[in-house]
């Protein structure tokens, strides 16, 4: 996993609250069986006519957050499915991190282990941020993973919790399962006593 | 000190826990299907690295698989490329593996409980949301993404953090036409869709008491469409009644010892849980959902709501964009609402319980001309004591079609999906946008409902159909 100390990007702001994992990425396009290959597929069903012609509607289509890198949305984002293809999905469309109130359980677990960082921050911060990013083109926002903090271009700065444990994966792109594995003697020890 | 069944079954399986490092918990059985797992596999192959317990690890097909004949070859190419990759990891990682043709084959939220595999007080985990299913015979089960398959894989062991504990608490007798689908369904719709958050949600009351295990499976089954990492419901007589005898159940002595050792996990008196919430069984009606998602629910006597109603105006917002999506005015009754399809199936209701209970109302009757529906049994071993109580005949009399085992039309990986505008009333779990198929609507009910729900064309109040 790539390392995650600090990201400045251009901000886009899905208005929507509970956005699933169904809508991240729709389950015709699960049957891959590599890693790659979902970003052209995020969000599909909103992002594509039935042509398969962009939706200028949806506002990842809008010319204006073309590259955008942070993800603003409501209330419990990632609910639904355990798919990693989620944030795999939206890691290779090019986000770094998201912003939202709150977060469902396994989808937030499941972007920390591909270096995207789901922040959370309160509801009146989220409703601000993303009034700026509709009003002003180009807005763009620092995360600072180190500090914990999100840097508006006013120097505003909210800062943001993050289990030590997280942070320090995302900090140094640690391979979790080598972590675990230096305690391989514990978990003998465990299957042992416990006649596992 | 008094602990609660989670506390109890954590404290059992920590492996490593300091105070300043993520504890180490171990996993006793880990459930693979063919869509979540192959990138797990790959990286293992890069990193040089072993499957710990293949012997602790049990795989099966069922997500994207067809459930028309199978003798014929798979036409999702894709599909099959993904079928095959799983057959080819288990047998190098020396996995066992119920595939298509295996008499074992089933959704694996159904075989686990089938087969025995799943015990009270293990830690059971899969890549998959509804693995919360296996909480109902007193297991702590979750889903996990694939990453964290790779390091089950790998290591036998989650990093984990405790979860908070919810005990959700239902008393009473349920009233003649309500199930368990119902009252799952009743209390997403109270406590909304992200309303468990990551806690682990504990069922008691004598409501939950009187279930049997396959309704309390689809209690704990949708315990990840309130939010929650689980859901669970301690073992009792009905639980050890269930397990004896199952192929991977222990036998004999060995299972008078487990027994003795069950009654041990249910939490102890006066153990405090981090929230508590108290439903009357007797309050809940049948319950049909009108939007897009599990907690947009409402009885079936109800009403489409009015989004000017809502609290907030994120609120408004989202059910006008459900509403819009589903194509439902405010102010219309449920039961005014007709069908295109009914699908029958999913790991929440496709055991043989519920395909009795939908078989007992369609029983001389027949399917709408409007609607065409389907039954998905769970598992092949449900299909095959479906068709020796002569349930097939009945639905194929009433003009259902009767299908091979797997997932089918609750998430329509494979050719089975409504088109774009159809209406489904579904005995799955999750009404999502195009969950079923893109621009397809789903409306979430019990087996009852959607059986009679294909009969009438329309949604019914069963209570009033069956009496």
């Amino acid at each position: 996993m790539e390392a995650f100390k600090e990201h400045v990007g251009l901000v886009v702001p899905l208005d929507r609250i509970n956005v699933d994992t169904d809508q991240i990425i729709p389950k015709q396009f699960l049957k891959r069986i590599e890693r790659t290959g979902f970003g052209e597929f995020l969000f599909n069903d909103w992002r594509y006519l039935e042509n398969g012609d962009p939706n200028p509607e949806f506002v990842l289509n809008h010319p204006r957050y073309t590259g955008a890198s942070i993800l603003i949305s409501g209330v419990n984002f990632g609910c639904g499915s355990s798919r990693e293809h989620a944030p795999w999905a939206l890691q290779q469309y090019g986000f770094k991190a998201i912003l939202a109130p709150s977060f469902a359980d396994i989808f937030r677990n499941n972007c920390y282990k591909n270096g995207i960082l789901p922040i959370t921050l309160h509801a009146d911060v989220i409703a601000t941020l993303s009034k700026a990013a509709h009003k002003t083109e180009g807005y763009r926002l620092m995360v600072d993973l180190e500090e914990q903090s999100v840097v508006c271009p006013d120097g505003t700065a909210h800062t943001y919790e993050i289990g030590d444990f997280e942070k320090y994966c995302m900090l140094n792109g640690l391979d979790e399962i080598g972590w675990t594995l230096q305690y391989e003697t514990d978990i003998t020890a465990f299957e042992n006593q416990n006649r596992l | 000190m008094k602990k609660t069944m989670y506390e109890k079954i954590w404290d059992a399986h920590l492996v490593r826990s300091s105070a300043d490092e993520v504890p180490i918990l171990y996993i006793d059985t880990h459930l693979v299907h063919e869509v979540t797992s192959p990138q797990a596999f790959e990286g293992l192959r890069l990193n040089n690295r072993k499957v710990r317990r293949p012997d602790l690890t049990f795989a099966t097909m069922d997500h994207n698989v067809p459930t028309t004949d199978r003798s014929l070859p798979i036409k999702d190419l894709i599909a099959a490329k993904q079928m095959e990759t799983l057959a080819q990891n288990c047998s190098e990682f020396d996995i066992p593996l119920y595939d298509i043709n295996s008499p074992e084959q089933g959704i694996v939220h159904v075989i686990g409980p089938e087969l025995g595999i799943t015990q009270p007080g293990k830690t059971i985990v899969c890549g998959d949301s509804h693995t919360s299913t296996h909480g109902a015979l007193g297991a702590l089960a979750f889903g996990i993404g694939t990453s964290e398959i790779e390091h089950v894989l790998a290591t036998q062991c989650l990093l984990q953090h405790k979860s908070e504990t919810f005990e959700i608490r239902v008393d009473g007798t349920l009233p003649f036409g309500v199930t368990a689908k119902d009252i799952i369904l009743s209390i997403i719709g109270h406590i909304g869709i992200d309303g468990g958050n990551g806690a682990v949600i504990e069922y008691t009351g004598s409501a939950i008491r009187a279930l049997s295990i396959e309704e309390r499976m689809t209690v704990c089954n949708m315990s990840i469409e309130a939010g929650a990492r689980a859901g669970m419901i301690a073992p009792d007589d009905t639980t050890y009644e269930y397990i004896a005898g199952k192929r991977f159940s222990p036998k004999d002595e060995a299972f008078d010892a487990a027994v003795e050792q069950w009654k041990q996990l249910p939490t102890d008196d006066g153990a405090k849980y981090d929230r508590t919430l108290i439903l009357d069984a007797a309050e809940i009606a049948p319950q049909v959902t009108w939007g897009t998602n599990p907690g947009m629910v409402t009885d079936v006597t109800g009403q489409v709501p009015d989004p000017a109603e809502m609290a907030s105006t994120d609120e408004k917002q989202a059910t006008e964009h459900a509403l819009a999506y589903m194509d439902l005015k405010p102010g219309t009754p449920m039961t005014d609402i007709s069908v295109d399809r009914v699908f029958i199936g999913s790991c929440t209701n496709s055991r043989i319980s519920d395909l009795r209970a939908a078989a007992e109302v369609v029983k001389g009757r027949k399917v709408a001309d409007t609607v065409n529906a389907m039954v998905v049994p769970g598992s092949q071993a449900v299909k095959r004591q479906a068709e020796a109580e002569g349930l097939h005949d009945v639905f194929r009399t009433a003009g259902f079609e009767w299908r091979e085992a797997g997932c089918s039309m609750c998430l329509g990986m494979n050719p089975d999906t409504l088109m774009p505008g159809q209406r489904c009333a579904s005995t799955s779990n999750r009404n999502f946008e195009g969950r079923q198929g893109k621009g397809g609507r789903t409306h979430l009910v019990s087996p009852q409902m959607a059986a009679a729900t294909a009969v009438t064309g329309r949604f019914v109040d069963i209570r009033e159909f069956s009496s």
